[in-house]
């Protein structure tokens, strides 16, 4: 059975009808066509799947769709202000930080919650933040260096 | 799948427990175990979910009157950023940096982690060191009834409680801890983030002269429930902290556990890092 419900997305506000168990990431992809946010796993083990409600990074596979009425979804797509890149979209091109690219996105999204709470991570500090986010091709190191650069550059 | 009917999403706890009240109703709070679980088959939605996360007054962690309560619905990342439990009870913190991921942790509630009783459940193991207790709220009589269970009996099977089907948890409360109270947590995966534990072991107590008193042993995923390790209290209580005790008390916890065979890991490993680990949590105890 779907309810009416209206949610904020990357500013703007959709109205849509959603099943109660209707999953954000479902409601992104198939229903909102943003498909920058990609579906991996579908139950919580890849992070490819991030997005930032409330500015804090979780997985949208497993968070409900009707449970972010009145919260603000950031997703990929919302990241890019005026077609300026993010600085962090920037770095993991400069830092050659993209392969397949499955994973870039929701890595972004995970990195972007550090970058607002610590402006200058350490090796270690950014390790735990992408901890939830498995890339199978880059080795992760580029990764680490592009969020670096990242910072670099925001500072 | 079953299709559920209805959702709700409460702001006051009397709307919520009012709505349990006739059954048929499943508790949503993070979504971090439901989700999977109802999308793999395991379990069915009852015809009405129910939100609990906007749920006003259950999202506080506050020290009162030398208790401290945390309610249901702060989370992982809430417990481990804590200032209050950093400094009164660091175990608490110290199991949530070992939780999952940020992405988890961030929806994941310390309610769901309790309810889900999961035999490994991270939150669970400090908790029953630090002899918390956890409250039950339900609607009887025209208003909200609670009741207190220790946690140390609240588990009965894995993903079973005491907890009946319309009572809602919404705190968890245990003592402030004595100013020489020490306890460490450990927990082993094969890799750091996103592992549900192989096993995990919580010890505590009040560390004077270099001997333990009041002790609390705590242990994951190696019997149908989380574990009060009592036999190993009991090696420990009173007696200095050496080599020579620390190695009884590692010998015992092996002997304590009943892990089982899964595709984690075999019950043989499982009862030799038990045996590790209490090792190595007692060393940590006594570093302060
Ligand atoms: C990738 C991944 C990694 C994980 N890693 C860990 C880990 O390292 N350690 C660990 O311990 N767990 C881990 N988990 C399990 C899970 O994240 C935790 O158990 C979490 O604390 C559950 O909280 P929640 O708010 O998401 O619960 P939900 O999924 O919303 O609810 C869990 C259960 O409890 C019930 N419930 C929730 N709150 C209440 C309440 N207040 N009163 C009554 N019933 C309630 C629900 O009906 C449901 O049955 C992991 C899960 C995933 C998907
Ligand atoms: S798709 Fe969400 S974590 Fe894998
Ligand atoms: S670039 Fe391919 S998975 Fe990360």
């Amino acid at each position: 059975m779907k309810q009416l419900i209206s949610i904020e997305i990357n500013g703007e506000v959709h109205e849509l009808a959603v099943a109660p168990q209707d999953s954000l990431l479902h409601v992104l992809r198939e229903e909102l066509g943003l498909i920058g946010t990609k579906k991996g796993c579908d139950t919580g083990g890849c992070g490819c799947c991030t997005v930032q409600i409330d500015g804090r990074a979780v997985y949208s596979c497993m968070t409900y769709a009707m449970s972010v009425q009145g919260k603000p979804v950031v997703t990929i797509e919302g990241i890019t202000e005026n077609g300026q890149l993010d600085p962090l979209q920037q770095a993991f091109i400069d830092a050659g930080a993209v392969q397949c690219g499955y994973c870039t996105c929701g890595t972004i999204m995970a990195a972007r919650e550090l970058l607002a709470t610590v402006p200058d991570p350490d090796e270690s500090q950014i390790r735990h933040a992408i901890a939830g986010n498995l890339c199978r091709c880059t080795g992760y190191q580029k990764i680490v260096d592009a969020i670096k650069l990242a910072a670099a550059n925001s500072a | 799948m079953s299709d559920v009917q209805n959702y709700l999403s409460p702001h006051r706890l009397d709307d919520a427990v009012k709505a349990m009240a006739g059954g048929d109703t499943t508790v949503l709070c993070g979504g971090t175990d439901l989700s999977p679980q109802t999308d793999s088959g395991l379990r069915e939605y009852a015809g009405t979910l129910m939100n609990i996360r906007r749920i006003e007054g259950l999202s506080g962690i506050d020290l009162i009157d030398g208790q401290i309560r945390i309610g249901a619905l702060v989370t992982v990342t809430g417990i481990g950023n804590s200032q209050l439990l950093d400094e009164l009870a660091p175990v608490l913190v110290e199991a949530a940096d070992q939780f999952a991921s940020d992405q988890i942790r961030n929806a994941a509630s310390l309610g769901g982690n309790i309810c889900n009783a999961s035999p490994a459940g991270d939150m669970i193991i400090p908790l029953l060191v630090l002899d918390a207790v956890v409250e039950l709220s339900s609607w009887r009589q025209g208003t909200v009834h609670t009741r207190q269970v220790s946690l140390d009996e609240f588990f009965t099977a894995p993903g079973k409680t005491v907890r009946q089907e319309n009572e809602l948890l919404t705190a968890v409360i245990f003592d402030q801890p004595a100013e020489s109270f020490v306890a460490h947590f450990r927990k082993s995966g094969p890799r750091p983030a996103l592992e549900i534990a192989t096993v995990s072991v919580g010890i505590g107590g009040r560390l004077e002269n270099g001997s333990l008193s009041g002790v609390r042993v705590a242990m994951g995923a190696v019997a149908p429930t989380p574990l009060r390790a009592r036999s190993v209290e009991a090696t420990l209580e009173g007696k200095t902290l050496d080599a020579e005790t620390i190695r009884a008390a590692a010998v015992d916890a092996g002997e304590q556990a009943t892990p089982i065979d899964d595709v984690r890991a075999s019950a043989w490993y499982r009862r030799h890092l038990v045996c590790v680990f209490t090792e190595e949590v007692l060393n940590d105890v006594l570093e302060n």
